[in-house]
């Protein structure tokens, strides 16, 4: 995915923040280890408001042929889950003292 | 203060009394000897978890698996009848590595009806029995039967499939799973098809990692940013006490509290756990595959306690389960690739999600997960190098670490059983892992 995907009419608050819809854990978890604690911190104050409302639009779906519009804003909530660590508990984007320490994603389930 | 009762003995410990009290050297860890022997007398003699059935769908689906400190490569393969068989990588023309992409030395899956060698195109049927020879006639007194690919021992226990490189092992699967083949059985394992599946090559010795995930003490410590300021201020203070301990030697499990899932007040955790309803211990909300813990194996929660979370099994010698209250299991394998270096793999397996509420959830268990691995993940370097340098030489364990004290005790026991046990002055012999 990149800067040009589309949201649900109702989040285009959201809009500033489409570079975070991606589609596997490595891109989302780089993405954070590359973004600064202002961005992330930007991010995760626009989508905490907004992410029970994200929820509830994404289950009037069948998960398995969610509209791209609503897969965008589902993987916009999984790039939260990821920044939402250095923001609630490290106060910075890596795990502390993770070092070069990394993890390999072998198989994820496919959205 | 003791908040959970020990048995009569005063300590989990004392109640196997082989086990010892006494400090323990950690020589056993990164001793290029004694390493050598784990993998000859362990190893290369036991059965080892190389996944699961769902990851060979219909008849011809393969993988493969690479264990560089045998150096071997084996083929699991699943028949048109449904068997599940193994069988090592090698060509019987002139010892091709049979199935293999890209790069030799990596794992790779797929379907097919035979395999084919990319070398002189010998074929094999999915049993294992040579099919074809390129130009057959050019062979001088040739017997097909007698060249099939050489099998490996193979066996499904609740649809973990298990290997064996002894060419005749001592036990059957289900002998040497005793007595948690019965005692886990029935679990819902077939029905939590939603997996994660991660690796990660670690500069530890692979019993190192073993210790960080079947004790708990380091938890309040080691995780204590994790928390809530008030809840790890709390969880610090109290320190960890597990529910239960058991040895089935030279298996073990530790049975620990949870009770955050869903919290007694929202302020106990982060505010997007409370958005999601998951966290460390899982989504909150059970799926209807656990039918709300009423029919769980006779093995689990064996305090029946109330406050029950999670139930960690060490399944000897490499694999370990973990069965969470709310409803799904990780499963945690490492391989020794040299003394101080091991691979790391994790499943984490839940059931399908129904919409994507639950689907977000499993990601965040999945994030969370991973941020608590990299944790404890960190200290095995920092840790091997230092016990390595051999400054100190016995190290302490309390009655929490138990189970460390016991894996390594039952290690040391086959290595001495069948290795050269005079080789290893260091090692204090304990009477017997098995204790009681
Ligand atoms: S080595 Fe396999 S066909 Fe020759
Ligand atoms: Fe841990």
């Amino acid at each position: 995915m990149s800067n040009t995907a589309t949201l649900p009419a109702d989040f285009a608050d959201l809009a500033p923040f489409t570079d975070w819809a991606l589609d596997t854990w490595r891109e989302r978890y780089e993405k954070r280890l590359a973004s600064s604690m202002d961005e992330m911190q930007a991010f995760y104050d626009a989508m905490m408001p907004r992410l029970t409302e994200i929820l509830e639009h994404c289950d009037r779906f069948d998960l398995h042929d969610l509209p791209d519009e609503a897969r965008n804003l589902l993987l916009l909530a999984f790039s939260l889950c990821e920044a939402s660590f250095p923001v609630e508990a490290w106060r910075q984007p890596r795990v502390p003292d993770s070092g070069s320490a990394d993890l390999e994603m072998v198989r994820e389930p496919p959205l | 203060m003791a908040h959970f009762p020990k048995p009569l003995e005063g300590s989990w410990t004392e109640h196997y009394p082989g086990l010892g009290t006494a400090p323990v050297s950690y020589k056993d860890s990164y001793d290029p000897d004694y390493w050598q022997q784990e993998i000859d007398t362990i190893f290369k003699k036991e059965w080892l978890c190389v996944g699961r059935v769902e990851r060979l769908g219909r008849g011809g689906s393969y993988f493969t698996r690479e264990f560089p400190w045998a150096k071997r490569s084996i083929v699991v393969v699943k028949d048109r009848d449904g068997t599940v068989r193994a069988f090592y990588n090698v060509c019987r023309h002139r010892g091709n590595k049979l199935v293999w992409d890209d790069f030799p030395n990596e794992e790779t899956s797929g379907v097919c009806r035979q395999f084919s060698c990319k070398y002189h195109g010998w074929r094999y049927d999915l049993d294992g029995s040579l099919a074809f020879i390129q130009q057959e006639e050019e062979f001088f007194n040739v017997d097909k039967d007698s060249l099939g690919l050489v099998p490996v021992a193979c066996d499904v226990w609740e649809g973990f499939i298990f290997v064996n490189l002894d060419p005749e092992p001592q036990q059957t699967l289900a002998e040497a799973l005793a007595p948690l083949s019965e005692g886990l059985a029935g679990y819902p394992f077939g029905e939590m098809t939603q997996t994660y599946e991660v690796r990660s090559e670690i500069n530890s010795n692979w019993k190192l990692f073993i210790d960080a995930f079947v004790e708990f003490y380091h938890a309040p410590v080691l995780h204590q940013r994790q928390a809530t300021a008030e809840e790890s201020q709390k969880l610090a203070s109290i320190g960890f006490e597990g529910l239960h301990y058991e040895l089935f030697s030279p298996h073990s499990m530790v049975s620990s509290w949870g009770g955050m899932s869903p919290p007694k007040d929202p302020r106990m955790v982060k505010p997007i756990e409370n958005l999601l309803r998951s966290g460390l211990f899982g989504p909150w909300d059970k799926p209807a595959a656990v039918n709300d813990n009423q029919n769980l194996p006779p093995l689990l929660n064996p305090s029946k306690h109330r406050a029950w979370g999670i139930d960690s099994f060490v399944l000897w010698p490499n694999f370990m389960i973990l069965f969470w209250e709310t409803g799904w299991y990780l499963t945690y394998t490492y391989w020794p690739l040299g003394p101080s270096k091991h691979l790391f793999e994790s499943t984490l397996n839940f059931a399908p999600p129904e919409n994507a509420s639950q689907r977000a959830a499993q990601e965040f268990a999945f994030s969370t997960f991973k941020e608590y691995a990299f944790q404890d993940a960190n200290t095995l370097e920092a840790t091997q190098t230092m016990i390595e340098s051999e400054v100190v030489d016995t190290f302490m364990l309390n009655d929490q670490e138990i189970l460390c004290r016991h894996h390594h005790a039952a290690v040391r026991e086959q290595v001495e059983a069948n290795g050269r046990p005079e080789s290893y002055p260091w090692m204090p012999t304990p009477a017997s892992a098995n204790g009681e």
